[in-house]
């Protein structure tokens, strides 16, 4: 029976959304492939969760418990996860794209000497000269295109995805499956390098994932004074602050505020996009919202092929009047 | 004690250019003649932790990479830093890799150079945005390995308190040396290379190798370039995610209100 993995990060002894997302899709690849769906989980005393990852579409559960994997450990993952990988020799891998599956995903991939695929926006099953693969869609470069990547001969073949990428699907109570514990099989003495503690960022506020308005300059704000315009919109509609990649290299927004390819993915009620052209990179992380709003001075800017309402013009003239006009709107209330 | 350091870098289109960049369909491979190229951003922030570590241990910077012959450009602007020498991994047998093989071959660089204490990475380029090659390289040189960093506090020649980030804060992680870090933008500013530096640089070492260096390690040239890469580009397309746009137009005040309007029909407010 083909095998399909999805690695299920957990924090605090609680799973990651991201990867009950990739279950979901899991659960659609394997329906396409005649496969079944597994799930590795590592933690310490985290054994509440196996459930949680079978009522999601997991019917097999792979368990490791141990103290020193408490947090995310360099040393002792990848190699656990490359133990059992190699053990059940799975068909497909898929990785949360989290800072942390991003650090894992890599060094499994090579320890398996087979590919992997970083940032999927796509996944499906398609027969390639009479064999199933993995096609593992992803943003390509500079602009319009997406390239379709597969790994034809080595197996696993490996993806990560980010959050908010995939749909998470419904829970269901009355899924089974069983819950495999394993040993860690490691010692104190693997650890070269050993994460100690972590600490809470106070000053970091909500995560702009979980925003329902959503306002993001790119480096057209450049030339009207940079962020400040922005700072006021998001306040004035009571959205985050958010922007492409160029405004963080320049140091407008913090990297959790970054949207796309290599930032966030996010999906709001209402995603404003204010002088950015609207490169793929960018505008993947944010395609999913339910209403986007394109404001830039360049008329022939992609992002009017990714927006359901446009305006153009000058920056300097529109932002303050939408500001204006939101804070009428909030004194009606 | 002293710290020898290998700093892993990369020559990369410059992103300002990325709209110009086409995709060769009959190899899969990225067309990128005639786009201006620069050294990819968070890897010269690796180039100044490695100089700045120096400067407090003592020991050598090394700059490698792998490329084409232009790539010593990078090489050259690394030296002019204060980087000691550079190494380009140059062979026709080396091109078309995925991040798999371009870690398997980076790792045969690194055990060419053979003395080091640290290797430093960039987090991630801005052409792949992958950030996968520096675990890899980790993986296969069997050594611990961190990513994300935007703080080293080396505590001695033989450990060093990495600060890594993640989603809601950071790790404060212990790891022994030999080890391989890949850093964020964050963790310095990078010095600008000076008159004086530029000089001395042209006085530096910079040795180019290639597959038969590698081969003599033992490593085989099935493993490297497109051969060596599991992964395959199958097809590229136009992005069909498009929505049909409705243009607001008129005197600023005027499209605010409409703007207003229109988000409240939606149900977007």
């Amino acid at each position: 029976m083909k095998e399909i993995v999805v690695w299920a990060e957990q924090r605090d002894n609680r799973l990651l959304p991201v990867s009950l997302e990739l279950l979901e899709k899991a659960v659609e690849l394997a329906a396409q492939m005649n496969g079944t769906v597994s799930s590795v989980m590592m933690g310490f005393q985290c054994r509440s969760l196996a459930d949680e990852l079978i009522h999601y579409g997991a019917s097999r559960v792979f368990w490791v418990d141990d103290l020193c994997l408490i947090y995310y450990q360099s040393d002792l993952y990848p190699k656990i996860l490359a133990r059992i990988l190699s053990e059940i020799s799975p068909e497909i891998v898929l990785i949360g794209g989290t800072t942390i599956g991003m650090d894992l995903a890599p060094r499994v991939a090579a320890n398996l000497r087979t590919g992997l695929t970083a940032h999927c926006v796509n996944l499906y099953i398609e027969a390639i000269d009479g064999k199933d693969q993995l096609i593992q869609v992803v943003p390509g470069w500079g602009g319009n295109m997406l390239v379709k990547i597969i790994c034809p001969e080595h197996r696993p073949q490996m993806a990560t995805v980010r959050p908010g990428v995939m749909e998470m699907g419904k829970p269901d109570k009355s899924r089974k499956g069983v819950v495999i514990p394993v040993a860690a099989g490691i010692s104190d003495q693997d650890v070269k390098a050993k994460t100690i503690e972590f600490i809470q960022d106070s000053s970091e506020d909500k995560s702009i994932e979980e925003a329902d308005i959503i306002v993001s300059g790119g480096f057209g704000m450049d030339s009207v004074g940079g962020f400040t315009l922005i700072e006021e919109l998001a306040r004035a509609i009571h959205g985050e602050v958010a922007g492409t990649r160029p405004a963080f290299d320049q140091g407008y927004i913090s990297e959790s505020r970054m949207i796309g390819q290599s930032g966030k993915t996010v999906k709001p009620r209402l995603f404003i996009s204010v002088g950015a052209s609207g490169a793929i990179h960018y505008t993947t992380g944010f395609n999913k919202s339910k209403v986007i709003v394109g404001i830039d001075k360049n008329p022939k800017a992609p992002i009017f092929d990714m927006a359901d309402l446009g305006i153009v013009g000058d920056l300097r003239k529109i932002i303050p009047c939408l500001i204006e006009e939101f804070k009428k709107e909030d004194l009606q209330k | 004690m002293p710290v020898d350091i290998i700093v892993c870098i990369k020559q990369v289109p410059d992103p300002e250019y990325f709209d110009k960049i086409t995709l060769d369909s009959a190899t899969g491979t990225i067309r990128r003649s005639g786009i201006p190229v620069i050294t990819n951003p968070s890897d010269r922030h690796a180039v100044e932790e490695a100089l700045r570590i120096r400067e407090e241990f003592g020991g050598s910077v090394t700059v490698l990479t792998m490329g084409p012959p232009q790539a010593r450009k990078s090489i050259d602007e690394a030296l002019a830093m204060g980087a000691d020498r550079g190494v380009i991994l140059c062979d026709q047998a080396f091109a078309g890799a995925d991040t798999l093989s371009t870690a398997y071959v980076l790792s045969g660089g690194i055990n060419l150079v053979a003395r080091y204490d640290l290797i430093l990475c960039g987090n991630e380029t801005v052409d792949g945005s992958t950030g996968q090659v520096p675990s890899q390289i980790a993986e296969f040189l069997n050594i611990p390995h961190t990513t994300y960093a935007r703080k080293i506090d080396m505590i001695d020649d033989r450990r060093a308190i990495v600060e890594r980030v993640v989603e809601s804060g950071y790790l404060r992680i212990e790891v022994e040396l030999p080890a391989v870090i890949a850093v964020l933008k964050g963790i310095n500013t990078f010095r600008l290379p000076t008159v004086m530096g530029i000089m001395e640089a042209a006085q530096k070492e910079v040795l180019e190798m290639g597959c038969p260096a590698c081969e003599s390690l033992g490593m085989a040239s099935c493993d490297m370039g497109l051969e060596g890469s599991p992964t395959r580009v199958a097809e590229v397309f136009e992005s069909p995610q498009r929505r049909r746009v409705e243009m607001i137009t008129g005197e600023p005040q005027d499209i605010a209100k409409q703007l207003v309007r229109r988000l409240h029909q939606l149900d977007a407010l």
